[in-house]
């Protein structure tokens, strides 16, 4: 049984915290609004004073815990490793029990009660009105990271595919003997929104002799659940997406969003057990192409004469992991590509999950921050590993007005491999 | 507090930027230090007209007022210990010029110490003062508690590059010290006495900043010494040699023995002391300085050198430095970090004398910091929880700051006084010079309402 850790669990790594401040420096959100309550050695001093009872689970806290992006910036430079990212995840399913709400999202729209949001509620997102949406099941995180009514209609938001990636696809591919089999967790975004993302990793593993399985009744990572404080889902999506990928003897469990990976990796660690066994085999594909030589194959093609220019944006959840390297060792190996450096590549892009519906304005002020850097790279592309990343950057770029647009990078793999 | 004071408050600096509530009131109630005092009330002014009707309020009303950068400071500057107002400069961030040609800046107190740098990096200019804190903690807080850093054994602390200031005095005029230029000796020099005044003196509103050309390039060592006597005899024989480092970074055997353990990092066995040596200025100078380096402590017990030859190269090295407070916690879950600075020769005796406090009062104590400028810092590691290791934790930083003394040092060379300090002033300063201080304090702040209770006891 999948249990998650109640606020209490934390008390110890909550008082690991020393208030050095060293966070202030991390915290996107805190970039923007510069308040105490808002980086996190606010938020894990008022944990603390909640599990003192020195402060009221009240409409002034809910607030205050929403204004995260559980992006773990802070805990990856915290001297003392602490994990405010669960910490505020803990107290916001803390929060939707007391209030006895399904989801944070909902107690927090009583508290936000946001009329410009509400108001676009009628024009909101053409992506919610289709009919094609309907394919998404109640319970994907999408429907999370689009409550219709909560959307802005300022946001640029990719259409829904007219057919799921995963049923496009028998469940075993088989690849080469003597190569490794891997399952493929495609998670909500490649499924629904971005199935050329899984198309060119099909592309990729094919030309690489791996045997891929697509276990059909995987389901969301449930990061979008954690990031609403559902608990009920979580430990219900934990249940079956370990059921679904533990069907199958693999070498590893691929990833090509960096939230899933972060989902069924980080989270599932968190849940030992079976969780944490199967949680070791999960791995980022870029990782996993690196570790096959994929880098050192591509970089004895022969060079393109024509070529783009390409820059690289870090998403959160790889590179809170250290994953930072395999990603541009890729791309420059690319005979297609020429690879730029950005400032600020790793900047967080201002999703975050749930944040960016309750919090656009942040959202799009901490995705502004990007702008500058994008621009002066002159890449004609910016190559991103995270559906997620990949749908703010656009709006980011948008907003700008600025001419490059946001490429997943296997995208840029499977367009460079030898016929 | 009182409802009209809120009021008042409210309309100097508009609704939004005064709070009252609880979670507000818990999350400006810390610094560092790791102790809280609840405010009544935090504000967050704009501008020094702003400050100075709040604080002309606060004498009328005889409010203690707390100014608040960062809230990094290790001492309590910014620890509202009276209750009253928590005065945030946190709004106040901009950069408001930087002039190449004078190589002179203006800034507000707000700005990020690193985010400056990075600012006048751009342009090929130069502030050198590097707090650890660099990264978070703010110019105000900095020239307020006159912050060092690793550079300063070159390129000296943050009072040497201030050259004038925007100051709300504590009955709240707005005064100008010092100005633009290099040079200038027109009245007392107010600019220094502000630098390093932890708030009690005024609130710091403007900063005039001395900037230096950016060195072209920079090289970084990594020395292992078999004695603490070696690496110490090193820093002087360097600096004897008429070559002065950009940092001269010092690590003691406990704590090449935490940074090996915590992260598995290959330090050889037989070292007893590391020394970081970085040197900087023009490309082509660097490779003879790092040279000669090298010849000078070769004699003094070398045990193993590194020496970076690219910029990832020089960061790792570096990250054997960072790696180190990290690492502390695994030796004790409490750390009393304590900034003492002698003069750069009785380092290896300030390290024995260390070494037999430590012993006696059977405590482990790290040292680590800026050899080259004599600035240790001496962390006392105890567990709280454990009866009777407060008592002697307390006991063995007041030998320490006895011992520093007696080698012709200070306290603190960089952290400041704060409340932690303020019960050792009386080792330090002689009676005559506290009531010098307490003279100057008291005319001007005489409600004692600015920053009361700090450096020294009233």
């Amino acid at each position: 049984m999948a249990k998650h850790k109640k606020l209490e669990d934390y008390r110890d790594q909550i008082e690991q915290c020393v208030k050095c401040g060293a966070c202030q420096a991390h915290c996107p959100v805190f970039g923007e609004h510069k308040r105490e309550s808002i980086v996190a050695r606010g938020k894990v001093a008022l944990a603390h004073a909640l599990l003192n009872d020195e402060v009221k689970l009240d409409e002034r806290l809910v607030e205050d815990m929403s204004k995260c992006l559980l992006c773990a910036s802070c805990f990856d430079k915290c001297p003392n490793l602490v994990p405010t990212d669960e910490i505020v995840a803990a107290a916001r399913r803390e929060i939707t029990e007391k209030q006895g709400l399904s989801s944070f999202g909902k107690v927090l729209t009583t508290v936000l009660k946001h009329p410009r949001l509400m108001n676009g509620l009628a024009k909101s997102g053409k992506a919610f009105s289709s009919l094609l949406f309907k394919k998404v099941p109640e319970q994907s995180g999408l429907r999370l990271r689009f409550p219709a009514p909560f959307v802005s209609r300022e946001r640029s938001i990719p259409e829904i595919a007219a057919q799921p990636f995963r049923e496009s696809h028998p469940e075993v591919i088989p690849g080469a003997e003597g190569k490794p089999t891997v399952s493929f967790f495609t998670g909500c975004m490649i499924n629904y929104m971005y199935p050329e993302i899984g198309e060119a990793l099909l592309k990729i593993l094919k030309f690489m002799g791996v045997t891929v399985i697509i276990p059909q009744d995987q389901g969301c990572c449930g990061l979008p659940a954690i990031s609403a404080g559902d608990g009920a889902t979580v430990e219900e999506l934990s249940r079956r997406n370990l059921a679904a990928l533990s069907r199958h003897r693999v070498d590893a469990v691929l990833t090509a969003c960096a939230t899933c990976n972060e989902g069924i990796g980080r989270h599932f660690r968190h849940l030992e057990g079976d969780y944490a066994t199967l949680a070791e085999k999960v791995v980022d594909m870029n990782v996993f192409l690196v570790r096959q030589g994929l880098d050192r194959l591509l970089a004895e093609l022969p060079r393109k004469e024509v070529f783009q220019r390409v820059t690289y944006h870090d998403p959160c959840h790889l590179r809170t992991q250290g994953i930072t390297k395999e990603p541009r060792a890729l791309l420059k190996a690319l005979p297609g590509v020429r690879f730029i450096e950005m400032e600020g590549a790793d900047r967080c892009c201002g999703l975050g999950g749930t944040f960016s519906v309750y919090h656009y304005d942040t959202s799009k002020l901490i995705g502004a921050r990007k702008a500058p850097g994008i621009e002066q790279s002159g890449a004609d592309l910016v190559a991103t590993a995270c559906p997620g990343c990949m749908m703010q950057l656009q709006d980011t770029i948008n907003h700008a007005g600025l001419k490059p647009r946001v490429i997943h990078l296997l995208e840029l793999i499977a367009r460079d491999l030898p016929a | 507090m009182d409802q009209r004071i809120i009021r008042i408050l409210q309309e100097i600096v508009g609704k939004d930027q005064v709070t009252t509530e609880r979670a507000d009131l818990i999350c400006y109630s810390y610094d560092a230090t790791q102790q809280q005092y609840l405010p009544e009330v935090v504000v967050f002014p704009a501008d020094a007209k702003e400050i100075s009707l709040i604080l002309k309020m606060a004498n009328a009303e005889k409010i203690p007022v707390f100014p608040r950068g960062a809230g990094s400071g290790f001492t309590g500057g910014s620890l509202p210990t009276r209750g009253g107002i928590v005065l945030v400069t946190a709004r106040m961030d901009k950069i408001l010029r930087i002039d190449s040609e004078n190589l002179v800046a203006e800034v507000e107190p707000g700005v990020v110490t690193e985010k400056f740098q990075q600012a006048v990096e751009k342009v090929g200019l130069f502030y050198p003062p590097d707090p650890a804190s660099l990264k978070f903690s703010t110019l105000g807080g900095n020239v307020a508690e006159c912050a060092g850093g690793p550079r300063c054994v070159k390129y000296g602390v943050t009072k040497d590059y201030i050259l004038g200031l925007e100051v709300v005095t504590p009955q709240g005029d707005i005064i100008r010290t010092g100005g633009e230029t290099m040079k200038g000796v027109v009245g007392y020099d107010l600019t220094k006495l502000m630098c390093g005044s932890e708030g009690t003196l005024g609130i710091i509103t403007k900063i005039i900043i001395k900037l230096l050309p950016l060195p072209e390039a920079r090289k970084t060592m990594l020395v292992l010494f078999d004695s603490i006597d070696g690496a110490a005899r090193a820093v002087s024989a360097i600096i004897g040699g008429k070559i002065i480092p950009a940092t001269l970074e010092f690590m003691d055997a406990t704590t090449i023995d935490c940074v090996r353990k915590a992260t598995g990092m290959q330090l050889p066995e037989s070292a007893q002391a590391v020394l970081i040596i970085e040197v900087d200025g023009e490309r082509e100078m660097l490779e003879r300085q790092a040279q000669k380096i090298l010849q000078i402590v070769e004699p003094l017990g070398v045990v193993e050198t590194r020496v970076a030859n690219t910029p990832a190269e020089s960061e790792d090295i570096w990250k054997v430095r960072r790696l180190v407070s990290p690492s502390l916690r695994k030796v004790n879950p409490d750390k009393f970090n304590e900034d003492i600075c002698v003069p750069r020769s009785r380092v290896p005796e300030m390290i024995r004398a260390v070494e037999a406090i430590a012993k006696q009062h059977a405590i482990p104590i790290v040292n680590f910091g800026h050899a080259g400028d004599g600035n240790i810092h001496v962390n006392v590691m105890i567990d709280k929880k454990v009866p009777g290791e407060q008592e002697k934790a307390d006991q063995a930083i007041e030998e320490i700051f006895a011992a520093a003394l007696k080698l012709g040092g200070t306290m603190s060379g960089e952290h400041g006084v704060g409340i932690t300090k303020a019960p050792y002033i009386p080792m330090e300063l002689d009676p005559a010079a506290v009531a010098y201080m307490k003279t100057i304090k008291q005319a001007l702040d005489p409600n004692n309402i600015l920053n009361p209770g700090k450096v020294l006891l009233d």
